[in-house]
């Protein structure tokens, strides 16, 4: 056990050195390593938790039950067209019933046609053709006396859903890219859910109203006949609905249903001033197509009041004093600029195409991160000192041993914390001073071993090739099961708990090599050049 | 230099002789964690129950724990706990779950930062929904019943069942004593808690697995002598690495409770007082319970006297 071969020394050492190198650019600023640090080398930093420089973890989870009544409510509306199309087929009954959206045809002889309309609405999402089932969304149930049921389709929400996750983190991902400044990681996690992590953002709550915001952007035209108060009665006309103002204190508006048209027909929104106020407004560019709509539209109701809705509140409501036909317009509406360019980065991002709820929210301000910085290394160093004063006390020498294997494996767990990029939190620190505490058992068991075999009798060296011998199959055992559970640890865990999990097991895989390879060697050597006539334990 | 050593040399320490007190303390000690669970409960955090929590600092002096208190009650936002939190200006505020789904939870936090408004620092808020927090309750109890199934295949693998069986009882006991730890100091219990307790359950059968270690190697040595015998040999034999580990240990543990902050104390301290049960049920629980479990790995005709001491014996927890 005591002989080393060249290579192995060389392998060691270089091990060792490497990891100093990894080290290095940790005590650079990002200037140094961009000017200065030789990029062959590798200049990657430890990354810091949210917990340590500050930032916002929040889980989304897609409000399934509110887009399951959108595409509802869409399709009672494609339904009500389909039995409008020459020739009519009557119906009665139509509404949304829970998950289902059901009618009634009159006309008995008119069921196979009406089945047939509506078969075209089930909204295929896969054909089948490559051997996999055909996936439509929505299912149809025949009743009796002509009542027809349609409703989702299990496999046809799950592919639904799969892509409104997907959508989404592709909306959310456009609207932080253009907010600057941060760059948060937003990951899908199971089925309905979005995770989002920004470090070092300082704004959490503006960062919640970019992402949360559905920003589903309409124009409706205002109907001025029916007074408000009417319509809070419940005295609408069909096809009408009461919004509200965004301006507090603002009167509801009548308005038509149908949206003259929706965000989908902008290409282009920026902030702007006003010309004669200056003050901060949107100014918006329509594509082809919804600048025709557009033109046709303002030329019809010149005099008429349109509303700007965003999320079922009215932004602002002009007066379409002239025709608009050159495709693009502004939105005022009391913005400061960073409302304004707020709305302007949710227009160009698109719309959610499902409601976001924050399931989880957890957020650290930048002094408690500093704060918890200061006391995690301030305990790191004082429970590491401690440490080794304890180990030379007990075991002299040997103590200054399993101390340099100390620093070691603490240089070891730090280098391999950067290469990996595994993100550092205060339970992490936490799961690196335990490391320190537990790492010097190996030393222990090998010392304690040795003095014992020291004391039946053998030889300085074969007492000490005995200890480490005899201590190997102890130390694997003993860090085998200790890193199940901190395997388990890491597989279950999340965030902070996560972090201290990763250390964990880190430390308890370099301790290994410590313990068994880097003390073994110094002790050799120790052996080779001293040629003791007693072991000093 | 003389060395530091905590015990003499050949120690012949009778461990053995007192595992029926070992076990009725450990038998007691676990009734009452377990009475104190059902009575007290834990003080479960918003991990598991979902909620709001804020950890705000007052800008200008102490904070008026008071003021707060009153501020916060004329939110109606229920049930409302607020306490000073390390130092005297910072402040801890754990709101209860609201009725409704989860932005009514967000919701809360925006009404408090529109109360204190400018006037305080937002240190730290942790809202969790009622989803999310019924999955992560249910994750940990799986993780712990995981890693201890995982490591129960490990021990048997490595050693004979009889073994694998002992560690998981001893740790297991260490499992019910934090929790009875968390539940009679009442200490916030959340998801550091569970990391706190695999934590235990990896560092308890560590020093398991090295007093089994040494049993295992002396029963090879020694066919023939008697178990008791035997046990307290290993353990004496193993005894001072058994301390200093611990105490290493403990030095970490005891630096990062002082000196590590507010934010990780419940887990640091419930780590500690876990090291401590985990070295004392690997010496007292781990290695007197091989008696009870199978005589027969004595090999020895002795083995049928230990037997019946044993059935004199009252059951371990």
């Amino acid at each position: 056990m005591l002989y080393f071969s060249r290579w192995k020394v060389t392998a060691i050492l270089l091990t060792i050195f490497v990891a100093l190198v990894v080290l290095v650019p940790n005590y650079l600023s990002s200037d140094q390593i961009k000017n200065h640090w030789p990029s062959w080398l590798p200049g990657r930093q430890v990354v810091l938790g949210l917990d340590l420089q500050g930032g916002v973890y929040l889980l989304y989870q897609v409000d399934v039950d509110d887009y399951k009544q959108k595409r509802l409510k869409a399709l009672e509306g494609d339904i009500r067209q389909a039995m409008r199309d020459e020739p009519r087929i009557g119906y009665t009954g139509l509404g949304i019933q829970g998950d289902v959206v059901q009618l009634k045809i009159r006309d008995a002889d008119k069921v196979t046609e009406a089945a047939k309309r509506l078969g075209n609405l089930l909204n295929p999402l896969s054909t089948g053709a490559l051997g996999g089932a055909a996936v439509s969304e929505f299912q149809l149930d025949q009743g009796s006396d002509g009542l027809m049921r349609l409703g989702f389709s299990e496999a046809g929400l799950d592919k639904r859903l799969g892509t409104v996750v997907q959508q989404s983190i592709e909306v959310i991902r456009r609207r932080v890219d253009q907010m600057g400044a941060v760059e948060p990681s937003i990951q899908r996690q199971g089925s309905d859910r979005i995770l989002v992590e920004a470090p070092g953002e300082k704004d959490p709550e503006r960062l919640k109203n970019i992402i949360g915001r559905t920003a589903q952007m309409t124009f409706h035209l205002v109907d001025l006949n029916v007074s408000p108060d009417e319509a809070a009665k419940g005295n609408l006309p069909p096809g009408e609905i009461l919004l509200k103002q965004k301006e507090e204190g603002g009167i509801p508006m009548v308005v038509d249903e149908t949206p003259l048209m929706t965000g989908e027909d902008l290409t282009d929104a920026q902030t702007s001033f006003q010309s004669q106020t200056n003050e901060p407004v949107v100014s918006f560019r329509l594509s082809t197509s919804g600048a025709r709509k557009f033109a046709q539209v303002t030329t019809d109701n010149v005099g008429r009041l349109f509303a700007i809705v965003l999320d079922d509140e009215i932004i602002s409501a002009p007066r379409i004093n002239e025709p608009i036909t050159q495709g693009s317009g502004q939105i005022s509406g009391h913005f400061t600029v960073e409302s304004a360019n707020d709305l302007a980065v949710l227009l160009r991002a698109g719309a959610l195409p499902a409601k976001l709820a924050v399931a989880e929210e957890r957020t650290v301000g930048p002094g408690l991160g500093a704060d918890s910085i200061a006391a995690g290394e301030r305990a790191a160093l004082i429970g590491t000192v401690a440490v080794v004063i304890f180990m030379l006390a007990a075991y002299g020498l040997f103590g200054v041993f399993a101390n340099v294997a100390l620093v070691v494996n603490l240089i070891l767990i730090m280098a391999i914390i950067t290469i990996l990029q595994a993100t550092l939190t205060l339970p992490g620190i936490a799961g690196i001073v335990l490391t320190m505490g537990m790492a010097v058992d190996s030393n222990v068991l090998i010392y304690e071993r040795i003095r014992e075999e020291q004391r039946l009798g053998r030889s300085p060296v074969s007492a000490i090739d005995a200890g480490f011998r005899r201590a190997f199959g102890t130390i694997l055992d003993a860090n085998i099961t200790t890193l199940i559970a901190a395997v388990v640890l890491f597989q279950m865990g999340s965030g902070p708990v996560k972090g201290f999990a990763v250390t964990h097991v880190i430390g308890i895989v370099t301790t290994m090599f410590t313990a068994i390879t880097f003390t073994r060697l110094v002790v050799a050597t120790w052996v080779r050049y001293r040629r003791p006539s007693v072991v000093p334990l | 230099m003389r060395l530091l050593r905590l015990f003499p040399d050949d120690t012949k320490i009778p461990f053995m002789k007192w595992r029926k007190w070992s076990f009725l303390f450990s038998g007691l000690a676990s009734v009452l964690c377990f009475v104190v669970l059902y009575t007290h409960g834990m003080n479960t955090g918003i991990d598991f129950q979902g909620g709001t929590l804020m950890e705000i600092q007052t800008k200008s002096g102490p904070a008026n724990l008071e003021e707060i208190r009153s501020t916060l009650d004329g939110l109606g936002l229920g049930e409302v706990q607020v306490q000073s939190f390390g130092a005297d200006d910072d402040v801890l505020i754990r709101i209860a779950r609201q009725e409704g789904g989860d932005e009514a939870q967000t919701a809360v936090v925006g009404k408090v930062q529109a109360a204190f408004g400018d006037s305080v620092d937002y240190r730290r808020t942790e809202v969790v929904g009622p989803r999310v927090s019924g999955e992560l309750a249910e994750n940990g109890i799986l993780g712990i019943i995981s890693a201890l199934a995982l490591i129960m295949v490990y021990v048997w693998f490595r050693f004979e069942w009889q073994y694998s069986l002992g560690a998981v009882i001893a740790t297991l006991h260490d499992v019910v004593m934090t929790v009875g730890f968390f539940a009679i100091t009442q200490v916030e219990f959340n998801l550091s808690s569970i990391a706190a307790i695999l934590t235990i359950v990896g560092y308890s059968l560590n020093d398991t697995v090295v007093v089994y270690d040494r049993i295992r190697e002396m029963r090879r040595k020694y066919k023939r002598l008697n178990l008791v015998v035997l046990l307290d040999l290993a353990i004496n034999q193993t005894l001072t690495r058994t301390t200093n580990t611990a105490l290493t240990t403990l030095i970490a543990l005891a630096a990062l409770v002082i000196f590590g902050g507010e934010v990780i104390r419940s887990f640091t301290a419930s780590m500690l007082f876990g090291v401590l049960i985990g070295t004392y049920s690997s010496i007292f629980i781990a290695a007197p319970i091989l008696i009870f479990l199978d005589p027969q790995l004595a090999g020895d005709k002795s083995a049928k006297k230990v037997e019946d001491d044993g059935e004199e014996a009252a059951e371990p927890a």
